[in-house]
C-alpha cells in the first residue's frame, strides 16, 4: 500500500468533497480515511488514500489535483504520507 | 494513523513558517580525474561531474513534489581543486581554467553553486596550494557559480599564518576584481579553521578526501519554525524554552533525513550526513536573529545574545541528533549578516558590532559570515580579523570561518546589495588600529595544548 495524504483548505462551498472523490474514483484511487474540521472559518479536510492502484505518476496526480483546487477556489495538496509520519512519530 | 492536526501543523510550517530543505549537495570525488595534461584534466572533470550530477536537479524537484516541501538549492561539492590540479596547473591561469570548467558543468546540470575550488593549508602550502590561492581572484571574477574555500588552521595543526596573511591580500584582490558587482566575488570565498569534509553548505562546501566517490549530504533549515514555536511559550522558564527548541529541531531534522534518504535511493548514491543548521534567508520570518529576539532580546547583539545563541545552538543539536542517523557538516545556527533580515536590522540599529559577532561565533557555527566592511580596509587588518576567528576555532575545537566583503568604493553607512539568497548588508565599521607587524611575522601559530582547560 502507498499512502498519500490529500489536504483541502479553503472557503467552504458546495461539492468540494464530491469533486475530489470523483477525481479519485476516475483514477482508481481508494479512500482509506476522511476527516474534516472548520479552522478559523476555513474548510479543512484531510484524506488518506491508497495510490498503489493507480497508474498515474505521482507528480501528474499532484498537478491535476492542484488544478482542480484552483477551479473550485480551494487549495488541494497531495503529499506522500512519510513526511508526516517522520515528523510526528518516533 | 496521522491525524488532521498533525497534517495541518506540518503544512503550516511549510507554507507560513518557511520550513524547507535548504540544500541537497552531491559530493563528487575528482581524485580519479588527476592528469598531467591540462586539457585532459578539464575534460575528465567535466565528464565525471556531468555523469554524476545530470539527474540531481530533476531528482530534487521530484522529491520536493512528492512531499510538498521546497528544496531550495541543489548543489555540488568536489575534491579540493588544489589536489586535483597540482600536476597539470603550472600557472594561475591554468587553475582558473579548471574553475571555468566547474562553472560550465554547474550551468549544464542546473545547480546554482559548485564548491571545492579549495586548498587545505592548515599547516603548510604546497606550490599547487599557493598557486590555487593566488588564482582565486581571477577564478571568482571569471565564473558565476564557483565557490572557493581555504582551510587555514586546525586544532591539531595550529594556524598557518603565512596563509592567513596571503588570504588578506587575496580577499582584497577578489573584491577589486569583482568591483563592478559590489565585490560579489568575496561572497563566494570563505576561509576556515577546522573545515569539515562533509559540509553541504556554500560557500565552504568541498568533498573531503576521506569521503567516498559520491555522497549525498543534506542541509535543513527552519528558523521561522523555531521562532513560531517560541511565540507560544513567551515568559516561560528556560526549561520550557529549551524543550520547545529541541522538539522543533527534531521535527525539522526528520524532514531533512527523509529527503536525504529519498535522494540517496533515487540517485543511487550513498547517504552521507544531515547538517543540523538553522540557516536564515533574507525572507521575512526566516531569521535566526528573530529567534534571539523572541527569547527576550531587544535586538540581536544586546547583552545576553551570546548566552541566548549558545542555548539555541545546543538545543538544535540535541533535538536534531536523535532525528537523523548521521549528523555532520557544520551543524549549528548560522549568523550571516546579509542573509538575515533580523541581523541587518540589528546592525542598522547600532546593536550589533563586528566584535559582538566575533563573540557570538564562539558558541555557534560558523563564523563571521557575509559581513560587508569598507572597501579601504587594509589587507593586514583583514588578516588580523581572520587570525582572531581562526584562533577561536583552534582553541575551542570547533569550525570557524570568515566570509567578509570589503566592498570597493563604499564606506560605513552605505548598503551593498548582493541579490537572491545572499541578501543585502549595511557596511560595518572595522577597528582602525593596526596589526601589520603581528600579521607580517610569518610562520605558524603552534597547535594549542588540550589539557589544563580553564
Amino acid at each position: 500500500m502507498k499512502r498519500t495524504i490529500i489536504t483541502v483548505v479553503g472557503k467552504d462551498t458546495i461539492g468540494i468533497i464530491a469533486k475530489v472523490c470523483t477525481y479519485l474514483a476516475e483514477n482508481g484511487i481508494n479512500i482509506l480515511d476522511i476527516s474534516q474540521t472548520i479552522v478559523q472559518g476555513y474548510f479543512n479536510m484531510m484524506m488518506i488514500v491508497d495510490t498503489s492502484t493507480t497508474s498515474k505518476p505521482f507528480g501528474d496526480m499532484a498537478d491535476e489535483m492542484m488544478a482542480l483546487g484552483e477551479k473550485t477556489g480551494v487549495q488541494i495538496k497531495c503529499q506522500k504520507e512519510e513526511i508526516f509520519d517522520k515528523m510526528h512519530r518516533i | 494513523m496521522i491525524n488532521i492536526y498533525e497534517v495541518a501543523e506540518t503544512n503550516k510550517m511549510i507554507t507560513e513558517e518557511n520550513l524547507d530543505v535548504r540544500t541537497i549537495t552531491l559530493g563528487i570525488s575528482l581524485l580519479d580525474c588527476i592528469d598531467s595534461d591540462l586539457q585532459r584534466l578539464n575534460e575528465k572533470i567535466y565528464t565525471k561531474i556531468y555523469e554524476a550530477a545530470k539527474d540531481l536537479v530533476k531528482t530534487g524537484e521530484e522529491i520536493s513534489r512528492e512531499f510538498g516541501i521546497p528544496i531550495v538549492n541543489k548543489r555540488i561539492s568536489v575534491t579540493p581543486i588544489a589536489l586535483i590540479g597540482g600536476s597539470a596547473c603550472k600557472t594561475t591561469e591554468d587553475f582558473a581554467s579548471v574553475a571555468k570548467t566547474l562553472d560550465r558543468v554547474a550551468k549544464e546540470v542546473g545547480v546554482n553553486f559548485i564548491g571545492g575550488y579549495s586548498a587545505l593549508v592548515s599547516k603548510g602550502m604546497t606550490a599547487a596550494d599557493e598557486l590555487l590561492i593566488r588564482s582565486i581572484p581571477q577564478a571568482l571574477s571569471a565564473t558565476e557559480r564557483v565557490c572557493s574555500s581555504v582551510n587555514l588552521g586546525s586544532t591539531r595543526t595550529g594556524i598557518n599564518m603565512d596563509a592567513v596573511r596571503l588570504m588578506g591580500e587575496i580577499i582584497k584582490s577578489t573584491a577589486e576584481h569583482t568591483r563592478e558587482d559590489d565585490s560579489l566575488g568575496c561572497a563566494k570565498l570563505v576561509v576556515f579553521c577546522n573545515a569539515p569534509d562533509d559540509n553541504p553548505f556554500m560557500a565552504g562546501a568541498f568533498h573531503g578526501v576521506t569521503e567516498a566517490d559520491k555522497v549525498i549530504n543534506v542541509g535543513v533549515s527552519g528558523p521561522g519554525v523555531v521562532k513560531t514555536a517560541l511565540e507560544k511559550v513567551r515568559g516561560e522558564n528556560f526549561e520550557v524554552l529549551c524543550e520547545t527548541i529541541k522538539k522543533t529541531a527534531f521535527k525539522v531534522t526528520r524532514v531533512g533525513q527523509l529527503v536525504a534518504q529519498e535522494a540517496s535511493a533515487m540517485l543511487d548514491v550513498p547517504f552521507g550526513i544531515v547538517d543540523l543548521s538553522l540557516a536564515p534567508t533574507p525572507a521575512i520570518g526566516d531569521s535566526v536573529a528573530d529567534i534571539l529576539c523572541e527569547m527576550g532580546l531587544e535586538y540581536a547583539g544586546a547583552p545576553g545574545t551570546t548566552a541566548a545563541l549558545a542555548l539555541l545552538n545546543d538545543q538544535v543539536k540535541k533535538g536534531g541528533v536523535m532525528a537523523s542517523s548521521y549528523v555532520g557538516g557544520l551543524s549549528g545556527a548560522f549568523i550571516p549578516v546579509s542573509e538575515d533580515q533580523g541581523m541587518i536590522n540589528a546592525v542598522q540599529a547600532g546593536a550589533l558590532t563586528l566584535e559582538k559577532l566575533e563573540a557570538m561565533t564562539c558558541v555557534c557555527s560558523v563564523g563571521l559570515d557575509m559581513i560587508a566592511i569598507p572597501g579601504d580596509t587594509k589587507a593586514p587588518t583583514i588578516s588580523g580579523i581572520i587570525a582572531d576567528e581562526m584562533a577561536i576555532g583552534m582553541v575551542n575545537q570547533k569550525t570557524t570561518a570568515v566570509r567578509i566583503i570589503p566592498v570597493v568604493g563604499k564606506g560605513v553607512g552605505e548598503t551593498v546589495e548582493f541579490g537572491g539568497l545572499l541578501g543585502y548588508a549595511p557596511i560595518m565599521p572595522v577597528n582602525q588600529f593596526g596589526c601589520e607587524a603581528f600579521v607580517n611575522r610569518g610562520g605558524r601559530i603552534p597547535a594549542p595544548i588540550h589539557s589544563f582547560k580553564n
